[in-house]
């Protein structure tokens, strides 16, 4: 047993038995953040705030949602909408979030991407980050399984049919999956576990080791600085704020965090209360019905950019693109040749390619909303050929890249 | 030192905006645990007195609990203790017991014994009479009353009228 | 190093910006076609130019217009000649009680309509008289005088007996004008009538195989089951039921859906109605609403002076 003193207070007292003083040096106060650096740092925090949106409602969501194919749309539509106390407000802060989560997953990404925050000791940050947005791709998809409307059920019954592979037929994987032949009771409430337990606990062990990978590395800044971070906090303690070139996590970054996230919210509830179509597809107020297709069927927005390049081509080519799709981003700070790590206007042929992969992306989601006839399927092959095209020129581009 | 205590104060003063946010939050949280709407309209329960056969014991259903139903007949109205007469719901001038079917002692439903016009606990074998009164322990108190209101030859449970809150303020029925 | 935040701060939003636009209202637009209101002015009918005398209008109603051998007409005493379920069997459809039609109806179309049934309603193509296909309720023919006038006459009398506009509710625009053939569970509604609370299951479940005796009939009438409504304020949207109820032709060729001939004040009522059902708690949300934006502004302001104080040492 290690020696223990009388305690002196209530903080000595957990201090000699949590050490709560020096967790607090590591995690806020002297964890150094450099000062070269803009509001789009705050996305992780913003991140943050929207996953506790996300998880505070869905636990009043959980308390009256059944998990049944005939009750599902009533409980939510019903139940929760007409009767529970604030159960509207809830839902709709769900819905809502669910949607904004992946446009701050998106520029946080990309925010990433254009400042080189994936190389040269960060690449397990990358990864981390990319399992999260896969996880959390797997939870909204699980999630909207969950009011059992038109949308609900057909995006179900496409999204499993993937599985069946193409011409590989794996008609027994598909059925494995759903439980069923098509999407019923055992499919509900199979992927209601896995939207309300594991993946959550899934999510929560990777945003665990995202922090973790985050802490030995720290934060990048604007211009990819290598910082000495113990030379710049031995200025800062010894009162040089000004001069020094790190500031405290907490107090000093969070204050920034918080303004960004305060006017965050502004845009957040704004939509809450105002403007949520977007995020609650007028289709999905249809219950599901097995029996009739929707005139329109699409995913939520954010994967319209990959539901676009498993569309324009055959079967078994469009599964092989929409898995390599999935996958490339994982691989992106081992296809990036160059040792430079700066700004992506900085890196000439790079910087060309990030504003392409942008544009593109954003193409491909347009034209995965619009109905594939004339022009639109057009485009959308053409984006989807770049998509893969600018991939696989990366490792050309940085390689022949100049050291900076 | 002065920026120091102006810095410390907008911190406070932004903690403080933010609890007024998470105050509201809890308010909002608790209303959702609130019985819903269709839950505290199904709190009324009709009775049509004029179905029920005397001696016989009838057992109802008001807000998922089972509520005895007895007519009684004229020889246990003669017998009654000043107890019981306090406990008699009289509709359209016949008698009753009406209760709340749960033992007062730990919550079990009591068996009705015709026989001897009482009921006897199966959990601790506590035992009522006919009229409701403990006749032996363990039940603390004579079986409860539910709310009532008496409508011509019907009984409404779930609303108060006269004769219910006489018993409530006579320390009757909790 | 200079600020370059407002810059970012504008290539996120203009990003942001397409993106919303490319992928909603252009979208939507693509996707869906507008239909413009008329107003309710069923300007394909020709206009009845009699001044009707309601006096009249009682006599041909109860009497050679036959309407009471279909409809009932309670405020004027005059009961249904069948109950819901039978009737629904042999006409398909429940007769509508016509107390109140002259008030929720436009008057222009409940003349034609008395004149010539399939033609107001729009459902020649299903209710073709060459091919056989008779319409259940029949054509007036007239009564031996001058039939624009009887049928003036007719309307109304049916407009003399019916409530005044403000007491329309939107329960009554609703029941009346939609709910022989929609059911909206959310609100209780059954094609034969709010469905009250039993006390014992076997009604209850009595009471559901009428219901489903009826919707058997709906069923053959219009070729399949009219949709359940409680949540089609929030699928379809207030001008999509509008414009849809004004003609439904306009959104779904060949459909089997009559044209109602509601005039555009009870139009009103059954979107409130509606609304009531399929997003009740609007009210409730614009009100917290307001409350939330503004204190998330002060927050907000609050998180931006603390900032400002934090880093006043920083720069």
């Amino acid at each position: 047993m290690a020696h223990f003193e009388k305690a002196t207070s209530v903080k000595d007292w957990l201090n000699q038995r949590l050490a709560i003083e020096k967790v607090e040096k590591v995690m806020a106060s002297e964890y150094w953040i450099p000062k070269n650096i803009n509001f789009l740092w705050a996305m992780g925090m913003v991140l943050m705030i929207t996953f506790i949106l996300l998880l505070v409602s869905g636990i009043f969501l959980l308390m009256y949602y059944q998990p049944n194919v005939d009750l599902a749309f009533d409980s939510v539509n019903y139940t929760i909408m007409r009767e529970v106390g604030f159960g509207w407000l809830w839902r709709h802060v769900h819905g809502v979030a669910a949607s904004v989560v992946f446009l701050i997953i998106y520029i946080h990404m990309f925010t990433g991407i254009y400042y080189g925050s994936y190389k040269k000791g960060r690449e397990m940050i990358w990864i981390s980050g990319m399992l999260l947005f896969i996880t959390f791709s797997a939870e909204a998809f699980s999630g909207y399984m969950l009011p059992w409307g038109q949308m609900s059920y057909w995006a179900g019954m496409v999204i499993t049919n993937i599985f069946s592979l193409g011409g590989l037929h794996l008609d027994g994987l598909v059925e494995w999956i759903r439980g069923d032949y098509v999407p019923a009771q055992a499919f509900l409430n199979r992927f209601f576990m896995l939207h309300v337990l594991l993946l959550p606990l899934a999510i929560l062990g990777l945003i665990g080791l995202h922090f973790a990978a985050l802490r030995i590395p720290h934060v990048n800044n604007q211009d990819g600085e290598e910082i000495d971070f113990d030379e710049e906090a031995k200025k800062y303690l010894a009162g040089d704020k000004k001069g020094s070139k790190v500031m405290r996590f907490a107090n000093d970054f969070m204050s920034k965090d918080m303004m960004v996230v305060g006017i965050y919210l502004i845009f957040f509830f704004y939509l809450v209360f105002y403007h949520y179509n977007f995020a609650m597809d007028p289709v999905n107020f249809d219950p599901a019905d097995g029996l009739k297709t929707p005139a329109h069927i699409y995913p939520e927005w954010y994967f319209l950019w990959s539901y676009e390049i498993l569309r324009p081509f055959s079967v078994n080519i469009g599964l092989i693109a929409f898995g390599f799709a999935q996958v490339i981003f994982v691989l992106l700070p081992f296809l990036d040749r160059s040792p430079n790590t700066v700004p992506a206007n900085r890196r000439g042929a790079f910087g060309i390619w990030f504003w392409l992969l942008l544009i593109d992306m954003i193409v491909l989601t347009a034209m995965g909303k619009l109905p594939p006839e004339g022009a639109f399927s057009t485009i959308g092959l053409v984006a989807a050929l770049a998509f893969i095209a600018l991939w696989i020129a990366l490792p050309f581009i940085t390689a022949k890249e100049k050291k900076l | 030192m002065e920026k120091n205590g102006r810095r410390g104060f907008m911190g406070k003063a932004f903690g403080a905006v933010a609890a007024v946010g998470a105050v509201g939050s809890l308010v909002a949280m608790k209303k959702s645990w609130d019985p819903l709407p269709s839950v505290k309209a199904a709190g009324f329960t009709t009775l049509d007195m004029t179905v029920y056969k005397a001696g016989e014991l009838v057992t109802e259903k008001w807000r998922g609990k089972p509520i005895f139903v007895l007519k009684k007949t004229p020889e246990m109205v003669a017998k009654q203790t000043e107890a019981d007469k306090a406990r008699d719901i009289i509709v359209n001038g016949e008698h009753y017991m009406i209760a709340i079917g749960l033992c007062t002692h730990l919550g079990c439903i009591p068996a009705y014994y015709p026989d001897e016009e009482g009921f006897i606990c199966a959990c601790h074998g506590g035992q009522f009479d006919f009229a409701g009164e403990v006749t032996k322990v363990p039940p603390p108190r004579g079986l409860d009353i539910p709310p009532f209101r008496i409508d011509g030859t019907k009984l409404v449970l779930g609303e108060v009228g006269p004769e219910y809150e006489n018993m409530k303020e006579n320390g009757v029925t909790l | 190093m200079k600020n370059k935040e407002p810059i970012i701060l504008a290539v996120v939003v203009f990003f942001t910006l397409v993106t919303y636009y490319l992928v909603e209202p252009y979208a939507h637009h693509v996707m869906h076609k507008h239909v413009d209101s008329e107003n309710f002015v069923y300007a394909d009918l020709p206009a009845i130019n009699k001044t009707g005398d309601a006096t009249r209008g009682k006599d041909l109603v109860l009497g050679a217009g036959a309407c009471t051998g279909c409809h009932s007409i309670e405020v004027a005493g005059m009961p249904a000649p069948m109950d819901p379920v039978s009737a629904a069997a042999a006409y398909g459809v429940n007769p509508p009680d016509l107390s109140n039609a002259g008030v929720i109806f436009d008057g222009k179309f409940l003349a034609n309509l008395i004149k010539n049934p399939a033609h107001a309603l729009m459902v020649e193509h299903k209710f073709d008289p060459a091919k056989g296909q008779m319409h259940p309720m029949t054509q007036f023919y007239g009564a031996g005088g001058d039939l624009d006038q009887e049928v003036a006459d007719m309307v109304a009398y049916l407009q003399s007996i019916a409530v005044e506009q403000e007491s329309v509710t939107p329960a009554m625009a609703f029941e009346n004008a939609c709910g022989r053939c929609h059911a909206v569970k959310y609100e209780k509604w059954t094609q034969i009538g709010t469905k009250p609370s039993f006390k014992y299951e076997k009604d209850a479940l009595a009471f559901d195989i009428k219901v489903l005796e009826y919707e058997d009939s709906i069923k053959k009438y219009m070729g399949k089951l009219p949709p359940d409504l409680s949540m089609y304020i929030r699928s379809r949207s207030e001008h999509y039921i509008s414009t849809f109820v004004e003609n439904p032709q306009n959104y779904l060729h060949g459909t089997a859906m009559p044209r109602v001939g509601i005039n555009a004040e009870s139009m009103e009522k059954v979107i409130e109605y509606l609304e009531d059902s399929g997003d009740n708690k609007r009210h409730e949300r614009a009100s917290v609403g307001a409350n939330v934006m503004m204190y998330i502004i002060i927050f907000a302001i609050f998180a931006l002076l603390w900032k400002k104080q934090v880093w006043r040492d920083l720069h």
